[in-house]
């Protein structure tokens, strides 16, 4: 009897730390949404959209911080998200039980959780060096490359989600593979594809050790790949550690910025992927 | 009769071109991983080398680090890494647990969906938001509230004491540890959840049907388990620790220096890497910055490739049971 | 029971005695095939005629589902499967490695147990072979695709939603699209692997009309699990077990007056 009650009060014990637990994961994504909004809407005015970074103590904006990010962003996904498709689609068509495809694998699971400075330094090494200077297109190619593993992933499992049954039904019409992947395997996993790239996206666009030495920063409006170019994370960091109010206004909302596009990707993102599987059943 | 649909051949050789060339280009890029593997191999290794040669081993050993003498010894970053990240996933893993309960076991079906969509897009918040937070929120309070309260309990005790001396910074080891902690708590729960998914019913319910509390079915069945699966987990967690840079750059102190308080200002591979790289004058200086990403690379691929094979062999077996 | 009783409702069957057949299409010479090391089919020896519908049946891995997969070469998908022997499609060794499968798929198509249209609309599903064969103009298209339509008995059905995707029909709809898309093609033979195991009695009635009057043009092979249907349908019916081919001869025949003990006790329930 005694015993009974020791393990029924030991069972509420755990249970009730377990909501604990719950409820300070919780607590602490509510106090930094909080802290983002109540300093970033402090600062939230058209002039963030129209004006440029200025110098300490004077007003403006962060358009070419804007500007840049976007640029970068899309030019890493335009490299990375194709180059990854086709990638997942070798690891689940072509390759999906050849010895060299569980190395790839692993290899890609690897480079998907490495640093995202290691990958800085290599395109330094790779591009930087070579170029002699930092550059916009050097910080695109750092994204692409931590896009790159992103997409695999997602495509190889959404690809493995399509029934065999349509893609033979597909190669028994004297289809090949390529004809059965590009008009029957892509259309029919198509949502679940977006979602992979969505998620890469939402991955790089707040990406910024990667850029620190790639794009670096500028201060002033450029849209010449070539060179550096300002980017809304390296801006945060910048003018968060500066001892300027205004700068550090700026970087509160440039923060806000980057997580509410963000929060959205990865919530579309989630809906995406849910009609996906939701329409396989 | 009907006429049958030949194929002609142009068409058909045109067709068995086009998939040569699909199957090619997949296969490249699908290649083009394990290229980038080596690739950032080689250049580190190419980068590290004449820090590597000029300091040998003691790079690894030294805790100077002096532009202007032009020394560099890696210690410090390297205590700094390991430390913070122990930290952050002492203070983590139990914090996961819990969540990763809360989300299998406990929470009624209207909470869980929320609840976990919830701790998925914490995992999605950029690690500079982290770092700003905690630079401006977290450490204030810390410096104030807690530190202060720390010095004075702790610090006189004997051993344990020497952990918790000196003034309250703010920023330092401890608050570097505490933001990791919260960064990978997100990210821990939810593998430890999907790995508790994947526990068979019929095991729980045998749990159950003996008369066990849901605590108990827990401890003895769940865990054990999902015992490789958890630990596979915490380590993707300790990967993502050890390599992170902007969370820890902001709260850190950045200060190449050993001091046995955790509440004293420190560094870390990433943070050293990220403060001084894009500045760094002269060969050896960029040299030995590269020398601690390839130091730090080794360790994480080590971590990584660790908790990769353990995922890898528990999807097996959840296969093969299926 | 005579097959004609056991489904009243269909039409009778032409009166083409097995025997007095059409040419043969498919002949098949000591054919053995393996997955990896174990032998899913021992030296089968048969031959597939012109306007007949051959009935394969047999319990579960007796290996009718296999011999299917070697008539179009299906089984090249999968690594380690592997055949020997010979198999002539009009003379022609179709297991020969310089024959180029996609136009061996082509005169030989094939329908699958479940449905799978392809997501796309119904227009293009049927047209999917059509393009992949050569350049065809839209018109041709257009006709080839009611064409076929019309031979799998869907055209009024579907005839003023062409461009809906065709996930969206009911399962005996898709079915019969499937059939069309391959119809689309004008192949020489069609295979059917239980091609009504997943649909409903209606739906089921209506794939049987329509193999039925295919039955009068085609060389067809069906693999099937249900018996009645098997007898309401074929004009020859194998019987399969472990691999080996027990007995093969005309559907009346094989179901009344079997002449090997193990295809009586199959066909009478006795086990399978």
């Amino acid at each position: 009897m005694n015993r009974r009650a020791i393990r029924r009060a030991i069972n509420v014990l755990a249970l009730c730390l377990s909501g604990v637990a719950t409820a300070i994961g919780l607590f602490f994504l509510g106090a930094i949404l909080w802290t983002l909004l109540k300093n970033g809407l402090a600062g939230m005015s058209l002039k963030l959209f129209t004006e440029m970074t200025p110098p300490p103590g004077s007003a403006g904006g962060l358009l070419n911080a804007i500007y840049g990010s976007v640029v970068m962003t899309l030019i890493g996904i335009l490299i990375g998200g194709p180059i990854g498709m086709l990638a997942g689609t070798y690891l689940a068509e072509y390759g999906r039980t050849a010895r060299i495809s569980t190395v790839i694998r692993f290899v890609n699971d690897v480079l998907l959780s490495a640093p995202s400075i290691i990958i800085g330094l290599f395109v330094y090494e790779l591009l930087v060096v070579r170029m002699g200077h930092f550059s916009a297109i050097a910080g695109a190619v750092a994204l692409a490359i931590i896009a790159m593993p992103v997409t695999v992933r997602t495509t190889e499992d959404m690809l493995n989600l399509v029934p065999q049954g349509m893609k033979d039904a597909s190669t028994a019409m004297g289809a090949y593979t390529w004809r059965t992947v590009t008009s029957v395997i892509y259309p029919a996993a198509r949502s679940g594809i977006v979602t992979g790239l969505l998620l890469a996206v939402a991955r790089i666009s707040g990406e910024t050790a990667p850029l620190l030495f790639t794009a670096l920063n500028n201060q002033f409006w450029s849209s010449d790949l070539g060179a550096p170019m300002a980017n809304l994370p390296v801006v945060i960091f910048q003018f968060a550690l500066s001892p300027y109010p205004n700068w550090q206004q700026l970087a509160w909302s440039g923060a806000l910025l980057i997580t509410v596009s963000i929060l959205i990707l990865s919530i579309a993102a989630r809906l995406a992927v849910s009609s996906f599987t939701q329409g396989r059943r | 009769m009907n006429t049958v649909t030949a194929i002609s051949p142009r068409h058909a050789a045109g067709q068995r071109q086009r998939e040569r060339l699909f199957r090619g280009a997949t296969l490249a890029a699908a290649l083009l991983v394990l290229l980038l593997l080596g690739g950032v191999t080689l250049s580190l290794i190419v980068g590290a080398w004449p820090a590597l040669a000029q300091f040998k081993l003691s790079f690894l050993t030294r805790e100077i680090w002096n532009p202007v003498t032009d020394q560099y010894g890696a210690l410090a970053p390297i205590y700094g890494t390991l430390v913070t990240s122990f930290l952050a996933l002492l203070f983590a893993i139990p914090v996961s647990f819990g969540i990763a309960i809360f989300l299998t076991e406990l929470a009624p079906a209207w909470l869980k969906r929320p609840v976990g969509v919830a701790v998925e897009l914490l995992a999605a918040v950029p690690s500079i938001i982290y770092g700003i937070w905690g630079l401006f929120v977290l450490s204030p309070v810390l410096q104030r509230h807690v530190q202060p309260w720390l010095i004075e309990v702790l610090g006189p005790l004997p051993l344990v004491g020497k952990l918790f001396q000196g003034p309250p910074f703010g920023i330092g080891i401890l608050t570097a540890s505490f933001v990791l902690a919260i960064m990978i708590i997100p990210f821990i729960a939810a593998v430890m959840r999907d790995v508790f998914e994947t526990v068979p019913d019929v095991l729980k319910e045998s749990g159950y049907g003996l008369g066990a509390t849901t605590w108990e079915v827990i401890w003895q069945v769940v865990v054990p388990y999902a015992r490789t699966g958890m630990i596979g987990g915490v380590m993707l967690g300790l990967g993502r620790a050890l390599g992170e840079t902007m969370a820890v750059t902001f709260v850190i102190g950045n200060a190449h220096r050993i001091g046995t308080s955790l509440l004293a200002p420190g560094t870390t591979i990433s943070a050293s890497i990220a403060n001084e790289f894009a500045e760094a004058v002269g060969d050896l200086y960029t040299s030995s910055l590269i020398a601690l990403g390839a130091l730090l690379f080794l360790i994480t691929f080590v971590v990584i490739a660790a908790a990769r094979l353990m995922l890898m062999r528990l999807e097996r077996r959840a296969l093969s049971s299926a | 029971m005579s097959a004609s009783e056991a489904s009243p409702r269909l039409p009778e069957k032409s009166p083409g005695a097995p025997g007095a057949a059409g040419a043969v299409r498919f002949e098949v010479k000591h054919l053995n095939f393996f997955y990896g090391k174990s032998q899913a089919l021992k030296d089968i020896n048969l031959s597939l005629a012109d306007k007949q519908i051959t009935a394969f049946i047999g319990p579960s891995g007796c290996g009718k589902s296999t011999l299917l997969r070697v008539f179009n070469r299906m089984y090249a998908l999968y690594p380690g499967h592997r055949a020997e022997g010979s198999v002539l499609l009009d003379g022609e060794d179709i297991l020969a490695p310089t024959v180029d499968v996609a136009s061996l798929r082509f005169r030989v198509g094939m329908v699958f147990q479940k449905p799978t249209p392809f997501p796309m609309s119904i227009f293009d599903n049927v047209a999917f072979g059509l393009r992949l064969s050569r350049r065809i103009t839209r018109s041709e298209l257009t006709d080839r695709v009611e064409e076929a339509l019309k031979d799998a008995a869907m055209w009024d059905e579907v005839k003023d939603k062409l461009h809906e995707d065709g996930r969206g029909l009911s399962g005996g709809q898709q079915q019969r699209l499937c059939v069309a898309r391959t119809l689309a093609l004008r192949p020489e033979v069609i295979l059917f692997d239980e091609p009504t195991a997943a649909l409903d009695p209606i739906s089921t009635l209506r794939v049987e009309e329509t193999l039925q009057s295919l039955g009068e043009r085609y060389c067809i092979a069906i693999v099937t699990h249900n018996l009645q249907q098997a007898a309401r349908l074929s004009d020859i019916t194998a019987f399969m077990y472990l691999g080996d081919l027990i007995e093969m001869g005309p559907t009346e025949q094989m179901f009344t007056a079997p002449k090997n003990r193990r295809t009586d006790d199959y066909v009478t329930g006795r086990f399978g």
